[in-house]
């Protein structure tokens, strides 16, 4: 129980301090799970809207192996892109190894199945309610993708959400690419490992009571706005 | 609608701004990538030297901590500049395989036995770890081992094969190895009331410690011996051989050496600088 | 309650512009057959439409009469024989046609968006949509909500919205699939005044209805549908007074199965 109370202290203390570290880090989190999340909405919109509208052989295929991607183990990507981005892989002369982008990458690569997951059956199920209008009006399936994305803009949100709540809660992936160097590829959650690696359980208690609350926070303030949005469209 | 496109521009800006500041403004720096082992930047080492270092030459030092396999598999890959790890014939072996320049010995520090308080294989009053790790196996009393390819690792294993005892066999249910770091053992050893291996630096900075306590020390089979390594450019010619070098001859060298004796863990000299002169 | 059901006066603009643009009729749908889930669901349908006249399709349930209008929107493709536009080589049809159905299809928009979506699609240029924009709202008593969400409007101003949807893009075609099936009996009214107006500004109508007094009123011919096959086509009275086919006969006195 003394580990738990020390944690809260600990974060507490952190919070108000502003201790100049704890900002370093979480400032380097939030930058490279936005940043993967982003990437991860520019690739995964376009791609789950396509495949929701757009038949070919082998789709299903397709669909359930996005699917399973949803699932991927972040270390196992974290260990594929590794293998891409190291000196002696295909992709090393980039230098990229060791930096926020390579984490930027890894993280990336697992939160876009599941936006386009998401974005896939949103926009299949809008596609039955609206082709025949949407087609009278003389949409084509690929020129409505835009006005369906726009409209199905709620559950997308959520979308997006679920993929930055997978993101900012890694670590495997974001350890082996970034490789935790202080003040460089150091983040929360590579942070928190360090300190249970060092046995200090109180710091990575506490440094995790201040990830969760950032996520509140983040969640706490998207689901309100969007509430009241969704209030007024739907 | 307004506000949740607000809320997401904004969010996309903030990025934006966030990404152009911080980190790459290091990319512009000069700056070497050293591959360690967690259990000596655990120690506090490097926090202790590196900023040393830089004050002086304007160097920036990143040390990525990893096992000591993972470690060697970066130099090897090409990903580090500078090797600095602590077992002798892997390093041999790097050095061997035209990986490597040149080893240097940098410092030592020693491994210790840790177990309960309570000691129920008797370990404590062992001079030699051999005995120490025989009763162990004989009373089948836990033991927690890193069991991760790292030089820690390699040592208690070398240490076991000496004692003439295999603990690796799925029968033995009370050696556990657990794949993991220095801290990460630790922490199960002192969940388990374990005995382990440890080295001392990193067992002084353990803040979990539960009811272990250091019981066998001392036996010189425990040393444990750095080395320092610059990656040969002939196999990754972008290795930074001139920031590297100057890294390697200032660990080595005068101030670097008084250093490392320097440094202290509660009161206690962690590590002993043995470079050779002249080298 | 639909006080706002102003009679839309007839715009003398509108039938020239109408007029000047090629004109997609007579349609001449032959030899038509559509097949689904192993079932003939239309079987050899043949059928002239000419301008002017207001068409309604009727027939039991599951006679075809939804599937006679897409497959003549081109909402579905024939499994055989053919549906021919005038001038179809020369561009596409579809664009100078417009579809509601039963139920509105509206967008998580405002109800103005909902309409410059529509305008957008047809090529309108942004600077020319907001006073056409304008005038349907006005047009369909529509103004007032022109700023709110469009899937807030009741049952029967959000087909209200539809038809204004679609006489923004001047259809010279439009066709209806039981438009007011699921309104009131004012909202109805409403609907039917909207859809008479399209019509004396000259656009052609096609309808589908279950309303036989709604038929007789608002219509010239009726093209009778049984089991997927076209009974008959036949000026108005001359149907509820001496249908040609027994089927139609039955059908009137409500003693069709189906």
């Amino acid at each position: 129980m003394t580990d738990i109370t020390e944690a809260f202290a600990t974060a507490l203390h952190l919070l108000v301090s502003l201790d100049a570290n704890l900002v370093e880090i979480v400032g380097l989190s939030l930058q490279v799970s936005l940043s993967a999340v982003a990437l991860a909405v520019l690739i995964g919109l376009p791609l789950g809207a396509w495949l929701a509208l757009f038949k070919f052989p082998g789709r299903n295929a397709v669909i359930v192996f996005l699917n399973a991607l949803m699932g991927l183990p972040p270390v196992v990507v974290g260990l594929v892109v590794y293998l891409m981005l190291s000196r002696s892989g295909p992709l090393g002369v980039l230098g990229l190894l060791f930096t926020p982008t390579a984490m930027i990458i890894a993280q990336a690569i697992l939160v876009t199945p599941i936006v386009a997951a998401l974005t896939r059956q949103v926009v299949a199920d809008l596609w039955v309610e609206y082709s025949e209008q949407m087609r009278s009006m003389g949409a084509t399936p690929l020129g409505a993708i835009p006005a369906l994305l726009y409209d199905a803009r709620f559950t997308l949100v959520t979308a997006v959400l679920a993929g930055f709540g997978r993101a900012s809660a890694e670590v495997g992936a974001v350890m082996i690419v970034g490789g935790n160097i202080d003040h460089v590829t150091r983040m929360m959650t590579t942070a928190i490992a360090l300190e249970v690696s060092k046995g200090d359980l109180a710091l990575a208690l506490g440094l995790g009571i201040v990830l969760i609350t950032l996520s509140l926070i983040i969640n706490a303030a998207t689901h309100t706005v969007k509430v009241r949005a969704e209030a007024v469209w739907t | 609608m307004f506000k949740l496109k607000t809320l997401f521009v904004a969010a996309l800006l903030a990025l934006s701004l966030g990404t152009a500041t911080a980190p790459d403004a290091h990319a512009a720096d000069k700056y070497i990538t050293v591959a360690s082992t967690t259990s000596t930047a655990n120690s506090g080492l490097f926090d202790f030297l590196l900023p040393k270092f830089t004050e002086k030459t304007g160097i920036e030092v990143r040390v990525v901590a990893v096992g000591t396999g993972k470690a060697i598999k970066l130099a090897r890959n090409g990903d580090a500049d500078v090797l600095f790890v602590h077992h002798k014939p892997s390093e041999q072996k790097f050095i061997a395989d035209g990986m490597g320049v040149k080893r240097f010995d940098v410092m030592y520090n020693d491994f210790v036995m840790v177990g309960p308080k309570s000691d129920p294989a008797g370990v404590k009053g062992a001079k030699m770890a051999a005995d120490g790790l025989k009763k162990i196996a004989a009373s089948k009393s836990p033991f927690a081992s890193r069991g991760d390819n790292s030089g820690t690792n390699k040592k208690e294993l070398e240490l076991w094969k000496g004692a003439g005892i295999d603990p690796t066999g799925a029968d033995n249910k009370w050696y556990s190895a657990t794949g993991s770091g220095m801290g990460a053992t630790l922490n199960v050893a002192s969940g388990m009331n374990a005995y382990s291996l440890t080295d001392r630096a990193t067992w002084l900075k353990f803040k979990n410690k539960g009811d272990l306590e250091i019981v066998l020390e001392g036996d010189p089979v425990l040393f444990n011996q750095y080395g320092i390594i610059l990656v040969n450019p002939k196999k990754h010619p972008h290795v930074k051989v001139g920031l590297g070098q100057t890294f390697i001859d200032w660990v080595i060298g005068k101030e670097g050496q008084g250093l490392i004796n320097e440094y202290k863990i509660l009161g206690n000299q962690a590590f002993f600088a043995n470079a050779q002169p002249g080298t | 309650m639909s006080g706002d059901i102003a009679m839309p006066a007839p715009r003398a603009a509108a039938a020239t512009t109408l007029a000047t643009a090629p004109s997609i009729l007579p349609l001449r749908v032959e030899n038509v057959c559509f097949d689904a889930g192993g079932k003939r669901l239309i079987d050899e349908m043949s059928f002239t439409l000419d301008a002017g006249t207001r068409t309604v399709i009727l027939g039991p349930n599951g006679a075809g009469k939804s599937l006679t209008l897409r497959l003549c929107h081109g909402l579905l493709t024939p499994s055989a024989g053919r549906v021919m536009w005038q001038g179809a080589g020369k561009h596409n049809p579809m664009r100078r046609q417009a579809m509601v159905f039963q139920r509105p299809v509206l967008l998580r928009r405002t109800v103005a968006q909902n309409i410059d979506y529509a305008l957008k699609l047809h090529g309108v240029p942004r600077a020319a949509r907001g006073p056409i924009i304008d005038d349907v709202l006005s047009r369909t008593g529509l103004t007032r909500f022109a700023k709110s969400p469009a899937r807030h409007l009741s049952g029967g101003e959000q087909q209200k919205l539809s038809l204004a949807r679609a006489w923004a893009t001047k259809p010279e075609v439009l066709f209806l699939d039981e438009p007011t099936a699921s309104l009131d009996p004012a909202a109805t009214h409403a609907v039917e005044n909207i859809i008479d107006t399209m019509h004396a500004e000259g656009t052609r109508i096609v309808m589908t209805t279950h309303d036989l007094g709604q038929a007789r009123r608002h219509a010239d011919e009726v093209l009778f549908i049984n089991k997927g096959r076209l009974m008959e086509k036949t000026p108005i009275e001359d149907f509820f007074n001496a249908p040609k086919s027994g089927e139609a006969a039955a059908f009137l006195k409500g003693e069709l199965r189906w």
